[in-house]
């Protein structure tokens, strides 16, 4: 029973994070109708930034930071890239995107080398007790800050000038066009807000137990991925509750893999994926989307 | 043809010159000028696909929404080049356009979407101000405020696509078929209210099919037909003009005025051009 509690508690915690990441897709998608395939890269760049500069000015300034740096490339990949690509498709955007991201990941991995790069993190491998079930505290870390982050986010959402423009747009660009809203700030401003969720993201992703920050923290992004798409890639809600199925069933499944060998190994990873094809036979558009992904 | 509307050079107001605009191949208007004095009610009348909608995007801006252009020609306010201009610009200049079909936000509340109308206000301190007018207005908004705007009729959605534009404080109001689709009674409602918002000074330019409403409220009107313009003058005067009644108070259901000919579409455009005012 504690055993499943764990897995259960590390499920949540990890399934914060993916939310995290997940919902950085969804706003781009929402703003921009673009599916960022980039976004494993601003998820290393914030990663990276927080992991260079953790020594020089402390942990929370490197997380900063790493924040700032992450949400900064979103804006320049905005600005550069995705701005002037004068394309009719948003197909042909999300193609451009993987482009960008082939390009900054090859960069980040020369850099980062066979590394493997510690962030800094106050929390260290401190394992709490709670009766019987023990978690890391970086687990709790991870929800409660995601927590946080995602209860700021969706006010900010709902309540502000910003969340009110970028509904607007997504809703009908042309209509928001009309009412003064800039397309080109709300697009930036989702691409920054994205990178800043994907730097939070990536700090979890890299801390106990996991070694810490190496090439490989890219494959994360692409866990969330699933979340998005199986949530809808138009809805916040959905983005939060893929997150979160998608991070209890890896956990689930990979903590009783030894129970579910006979449908054979690496089951955990596949599971995400697994559970997104079987969501989207039954509901083409997502949990919670209004858009079928065929219109992307 | 060539239909220029004298008028002293320098007035104040929206003036457009010598349009054309294109969607790709399709030239959808041509030579278009038209003048909307400060303070006036000027109505653009035509049937469907005459180019009317074309004209507002032009002013506003959002052609490129549709993949369309202005290929000559330009529109400017008080003398000042409007057209070029993003559309963000166009509605910081004072010059709001409701879109034809109301596009209220549907998945937004009505509170929520008269918050989105306030976004391109100039002035973010006149939004209580805006709000307090608009609902003045439109009181059923108030009412329905904590409600989505996909569930409002459709007389309630042309009220909040109206209050949404009145939110940023236009100084001239660009109202695209607003009584379309509207029962009589609550297209007289959307009728008066436009007198009131323009009363209250607001310029309009009202691009209408329901020509006996449009002519009601207009000093002056245009009729607009695959592109051009066939007819402008005082409204009253093209109220009373024969083509105008049988081609558009006729077939509009006014029941003053004699069905002459009910294949009046039939009539094409040479016999219009004497029309020039
Ligand atoms: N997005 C577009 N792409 C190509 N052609 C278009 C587009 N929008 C309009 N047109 C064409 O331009 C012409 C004018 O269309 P417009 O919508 O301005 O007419 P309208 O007078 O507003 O008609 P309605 O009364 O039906 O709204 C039409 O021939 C139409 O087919
Ligand atoms: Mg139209």
């Amino acid at each position: 029973m504690s055993t499943f509690i764990e897995l259960l508690v590390g499920g949540i915690s990890v399934g914060a994070v993916y939310a995290l990441i997940a919902l950085g897709f969804v706003v781009i998608f929402k703003a921009t109708e673009v599916v960022n395939f980039a976004h494993a890269s601003l998820l290393l760049v914030g990663g990276f930034v927080i992991a260079k500069t953790h020594p020089l000015v402390g942990f929370w300034a490197a997380l900063l930071l790493g924040v700032a740096g992450a949400a900064a490339l979103g804006a320049l990949i905005e600005f550069a890239v995705i701005r002037r690509a004068n394309v009719l498709s948003h197909s042909v955007l999300a193609i451009v995107t993987i482009g960008v991201d082939l390009i900054l990941v090859t960069e980040l991995t020369r850099q980062i080398g066979t590394e493997v790069l510690a962030l800094g993190d106050p929390w260290g491998s401190d394992v709490l007790q709670l009766g019987s079930v023990n978690v890391p505290a970086t687990r709790i870390a991870a929800l409660v800050s995601a927590a946080v982050v995602i209860t700021a986010f969706l006010l900010a959402f709902k309540y502000t000038s910003w969340g009110v423009a970028m509904r607007a747009t997504a809703e009908d660009s042309e209509t928001a066009a009309l009412m003064g809203v800039r397309r080109g700030r709300v697009s930036m401003g989702a691409w920054a807000v994205a990178g800043a969720l994907a730097a939070v993201a990536a700090l979890f992703m890299c801390v106990f137990p996991t070694p810490g920050l190496d090439r490989n923290v890219t494959a994360v992004a692409m866990k969330a991925f699933p979340a998005a798409i199986l949530g809808g890639l138009d809805s916040t809600g959905g983005a939060l509750a893929g997150g979160f199925i998608i991070g209890i069933t890896e956990s689930l499944v990979g903590g009783y893999q030894e129970e579910l060998s006979f449908l054979g190994r690496g089951l955990g990873d596949v599971a995400p994926f697994l559970v997104m094809i079987i969501v989207l036979l039954i509901r083409p558009a997502g949990l919670f989307g209004t858009k079928e992904l065929a219109r992307v | 043809m060539n239909v220029h509307d004298p008028r002293p050079p320098g007035a104040s107001g929206l003036s457009v010159r010598d349009l054309a605009v294109n969607y790709g191949p399709v030239t959808a208007l041509r030579g278009i000028s038209l003048d909307v004095p400060r303070g006036a009610v000027v109505t653009v009348l035509g049937g469907n696909g005459a180019g009317k909608s074309t004209l507002l995007r032009a002013v506003s801006g959002t052609l490129r929404f549709q993949r369309g252009g202005i290929t000559s020609g330009e529109v400017t306010l008080d003398g000042v080049k409007l057209s070029g201009a993003a559309t963000s610009a166009v509605v910081a200049r004072g010059v709001v356009q409701v879109p034809e079909g109301r596009r209220v936000f549907a998945r937004m509340t009505v509170e929520e979407n008269l918050r989105a109308g306030a976004l391109g206000a100039r002035d973010r301190r006149s939004a209580a101000e805006a709000r307090e007018r608009v609902l003045e207005l439109f009181p059923v908004l108030a009412e329905r405020a904590r409600q989505r705007a996909g569930l409002l009729s459709g007389g309630e959605q042309q009220m909040l696509a109206m209050g949404r534009a009145m939110m940023a404080c236009p100084e001239v109001l660009l109202l695209d078929e607003p009584t379309l689709g509207l029962a009589p009674l609550m297209a007289a409602r959307i009728a008066e209210t436009v007198r009131e918002i323009n009363a209250q000074g607001t310029t309009v330019l009202l691009v209408e099919q329901n020509a006996a409403m449009a002519l009601s409220l207009a000093s002056h009107a245009y009729v607009l037909e695959v592109g051009e313009i066939a007819l402008s003058g005082p409204a009253a005067e093209l109220a009373a003009s024969d083509e105008v009644r049988r081609r558009y108070l006729g077939v509009g259901g006014d029941a003053g005025d004699p069905p002459v000919r009910p294949d009046g579409a039939a009539v094409r455009r040479p016999a219009l051009s004497r029309w020039s005012a």
